[in-house]
């Protein structure tokens, strides 16, 4: 007998939700067999079943949340019958999902007909003791944010008391929204987009933003991008975009200014090695940053493949965790959306983030001084101070620029 | 032969720490002078114990009989058997021991060893044949002894130390005894319950020094009342020998010459250390170590009562394990923190924790529940109404921060109160928490309503 539990399925998940069961009730699973699909905050993806059996009975229904850990179905080997008492405890078990605050041996036997309907904290399931969670709560402490130094990761009172107080996302107490009324839509949120709010809003309001903005020449990009193509389509080869291009030449400015690679550890400046390159996707209702690994040792057809594929599969939800987490610089690139300029937010826990905008054509000025069309291609730079500064971003720009106005030099 | 670790001592630090290691796998042998089970099993906690069962039993009868409606026409004790029974049940427990270590496969070598330089001990057999042992580490585990007074060494007959104590051949008609820390009060209570005429003797301003002053001052008014002459805030000033016993001059609030058959000189210990390699010393000549237990020579542990107090068997186990996962595995040993301390005469005490003096000490914001046994119906049944519970709370969270019982089961009450200073539980915790009914424990749950205004039956 085994119970199928909510698996974590990425490093920022509390919960999941069960989008549908590829098995019902009295079929029979074996091992592997794909029995649901779960949506994280990033994705969907598909819970195998570990061991052979039949599904006796299932918890929780399409549509319902739990959190990790907790009983989604039950699974008979074959020959076992379903526990008597543990019957009873399930069947009241299977409505309500654990209450905030509360262990999963002490499940209240919720009267709530559907699980929707049952609040869950933002904060998940947090292993603290009674005191550390008062001084957190006096402080302002968010204890998801703490690593625990008690037993099995249980944080206590010093843990919290070490914690300089980092005032915990309330913006709902901050700015009350206007109640929805008639006629209004009140989207509740995904896990994504709670995913999107928390990890933004703590950006915005917990590392020191600044910005930098460069125009670079785009002749030489579009005169290069153009004979490439048709030399790639006459053999019968994908074409390169113009943010392939740009993905490559913000790697090699990267290994020519490392600094912007980087990370804020409190006590230190972490500079990686690897450039692993996340790019910002949109997807349906919100936006994911697949990660193009190891990016400084890819050619920009690498490049270009890996980006397509982690889009394509992006859009479908079909990411693995390990793909859209660990980057360590990030792109987001407006350009065919129309947009000329704009600021991104920072990725956190990654220093820089950069923002391409559109190739407009427009008039310049030349070396003789002469108005001449030109096609002028926008970048905004938006970093953590903590970790780079004015001069250093400036720099980066500055080889980032040098890449994309000469970019045969790229292609070596 | 070569081992992971020799472990130096078999007391509660050592064959704790000898079995640990043997459990991860690793070769070990366990080097013990007298015998396994060390001066917990064989001279302290445990024969103890056994003697001051026999002395409540005796003294309840005698004392309290007709209270529960017994009578007796001639109720004697018999000495000799009243120390054969603690002596049994030290030997029994040796012998487990002993099976342990052949269960866990651990060397048990019997000798006196000594350092004979980083990963090398020499041990001289009780045949008086000497070998060397070898290991990659060693754990030196062996505990203290008791210290006498300066310029009055024990004789083994009329100046005695607690190892002597426990088995005198002969009831004296009366003891001084010199230090009313656990061991001292514990003894006072026994020879006390067996109509010896007990003078105790303390240097500090209460007996029970170490523990809540109220609690403290409380077992002081219950020692009184059971016959004991307590002499707090006393100094000895002379002790001398006689024939006939020992003459003890002391000056507190009035000075006075005492004279007694025997006096047991309960002042304090002094470490044994083991011969051969010098290792840095505290400043009280204890085993200096670091937070991995680790001496001042390389691959040389220590843990236990040889690296200094607290003095406690269950704080020496935890120490031994700590620093046995540290060698072994990459467990962070950790120092203790939390520990209870449990003093086993009528009424008992048990405290964890901060004592109130140490909060003010300390400058914290606190508050104070107590609970009276007089208030607790179990108490009135068992006829056992002596003490009461305190527990003190941080004022601004609430979380506990000592506690402080003294009463029958003051011993067997304490660990609840251990756990939620080990969880950090705050007041609300142990309201929340459902304490049977009729029980002793439920004072418990009534101190910490009373600090917070919620108690029901006081």
């Amino acid at each position: 007998m085994a119970y199928i539990e909510m698996p974590k399925l990425s490093d920022t998940m509390t919960e999941g939700t069960v989008v549908k069961w590829r098995k019902a009730i009295g079929d029979t699973v074996s091992a592997g067999d794909v029995i649901a699909e779960i949506e994280t905050d990033k994705a969907v993806m598909e819970l195998e079943a570990f061991d052979d059996g039949t599904l006796k009975d299932i918890y929780v229904s399409e549509g319902g949340k739990a959190r990790i850990g907790q009983k989604l179905a039950l699974l008979l080997a074959p020959g076992e019958s379903a526990p008597q008492q543990d019957g009873e405890a399930d069947k009241t078990e299977k409505r309500g999902v654990v209450a905030a605050g509360q262990s999963q041996t002490n499940l209240p036997k919720a009267k709530a007909d559907t699980l929707k309907t049952v609040p869950l904290t933002s904060n998940g399931r947090v292993k603290a003791s009674p005191l550390a969670k008062k001084i957190a709560a006096a402080k302002g402490v968010d204890l998801s944010s703490i690593q625990g130094s008690g037993p099995g990761g249980r944080i206590v009172a010093r843990d919290v008391e070490s914690t300089t107080a980092i005032p915990a996302p309330k913006p709902a107490a901050a700015i009350p929204a206007i109640p929805a009324g008639p006629g209004d839509r009140r989207i509740p949120l995904n896990g994504m987009r709670k995913i999107i709010a928390e990890r933004l809003f703590a950006s915005k309001t917990q590392i020191p933003h600044f910005y930098l903005n460069i125009e670079v020449d785009a002749g030489e990009l579009i005169r290069l991008r153009t004979h490439l193509n048709e030399h790639l389509e006459k053999s019968g080869q994908g074409k390169l975009t113009y943010n392939d291009f740009i993905l490559k030449a913000v790697v090699v400015a990267a290994t020519k200014v490392p600094r912007v690679n980087a990370s804020f550890a409190g006590d230190a400046v972490i500079e990686y090695a690897d450039i692993h390159l996340s790019v910002a996707v949109a997807i349906e209702d919100g936006l994911v940053t697949p990660v193009i690994r190891q990016a400084q040792k890819k050619s920009l057809r690498e490049i270009s493949e890996a980006v397509k594929d982690l889009a394509t599969r992006a859009r479908t939800k079909k990411l693995k965790p390990e793909e859209y987490q660990g980057g360590t610089l990030t792109v987001s690139n407006l350009g065919s959306y129309g947009i000329k300029s704009f600021s991104a937010v920072i990725n956190p826990p990654q220093a820089v983030i950069l923002s391409i905008g559109a190739i407009v054509k427009k008039p310049v000025l030349n070396a003789q001084d002469q108005i001449v069309p030109g096609r002028r291609l926008a970048i905004g730079l938006s970093a953590d101070h903590r970790v780079v500064d004015g001069a250093i971003g400036a720099q980066y720009l500055a080889e980032l620029r040098g890449l994309l106005e000469n970019p045969v030099g790229m292609l070596l | 032969m070569n081992y992971d670790l020799i472990v130096i001592g078999g007391g509660p630090a050592g064959y704790v720490g000898a079995i640990r290691a043997a459990q991860l796998g690793k070769r070990v042998s366990c080097v013990e002078k007298d015998r396994a089970g060390g001066t917990c099993l064989n001279w302290g906690c445990i024969p103890t114990k056994s003697l001051l069962r026999n002395a409540e039993l005796f003294h309840l009868m005698k004392l309290r009989g007709g209270e529960f409606g017994f009578s007796f026409d001639n109720l004697r004790c018999d000495w000799s058997k009243i120390i054969k029974r603690s002596r049994d049940v030290a030997d029994k427990n040796a012998a487990g021991i002993e099976y342990l270590f052949k269960k866990n496969k651990v060397d048990y070598v019997r000798g006196e060893a000594s350092l004979a330089g980083p990963g090398a001990v020499t041990v001289k057999g009780t045949d008086g044949k000497t070998q060397k042992l070898e290991a990659a580490k060693i754990l030196i585990a062996t505990g203290v002894v008791s210290r006498p007074l300066p310029g009055f060494p024990f004789n083994d007959k009329t100046v005695i130390g607690s190892h002597e104590a426990m088995i005198l051949e002969r009831q004296p008609k009366n003891i001084i005894i010199i230090g009313a820390g656990a061991i001292g009060v514990e003894f006072a209570y026994f020879f006390n319950a067996f109509s010896t005429k007990v003078t105790l003797v303390e240097m500090m301003p209460n007996i029970l020094p170490l523990e809540d002053a109220e609690v403290s001052q409380t077992l002081e008014k219950a020692f009184v009342k059971q016959g004991i002459n307590v002499l707090a805030g006393t100094k000895v000033v002379k002790a001398e020998t006689g024939a006939n016993g020992v003459k003890i001059s002391v000056e507190g609030k009035k000075s006075e010459t005492l004279e007694a058959e025997v006096c047991l000189v309960a002042i304090g210990v002094q470490p044994w250390l083991p011969a051969g390699l010098s290792l840095q010393l505290t400043p009280r000549n204890f085993i200096q170590t670091t937070d991995r237990y680790q001496t001042s020579v390389p691959g040389v542990f220590a843990a236990g009562d040889i690296i200094g107090p607290p003095l406690l068997a269950h704080v020496a186990s935890y120490e031994a394990i700590q620093a046995v996962e540290g060698m072994f595995t990459d467990h962070v040993p950790k120092r203790i923190n939390v520990f209870p301390s449990c003093t086993y005469c009528q009424p008992q005490v048990a405290s964890v924790g901060m004592t109130e003096q140490a909060a003010k000490e300390k400058g914290l914001k606190f508050r104070v529940g107590k609970f009276p046994f007089s208030a607790s119906g179990k108490a009135r049944a068992s006829g056992e109404v002596d003490g009461f519970v305190k527990l003190i709370f941080g004022e601004s969270y609430g979380e506990l921060l000592g506690a402080h019982i003294i009463g029958s089961e003051a011993t067997e009450m304490i660990a609840e109160l251990g756990l939620a200073l080990t969880l950090e539980a705050t007041h609300e915790e142990i309201e929340a928490c459902i304490h049977a009914h009729p029980t002793l424990s439920e004072a418990v749950h009534e101190a910490t309503g009373q600090a917070f205004g919620a108690a029901i039956h006081i």
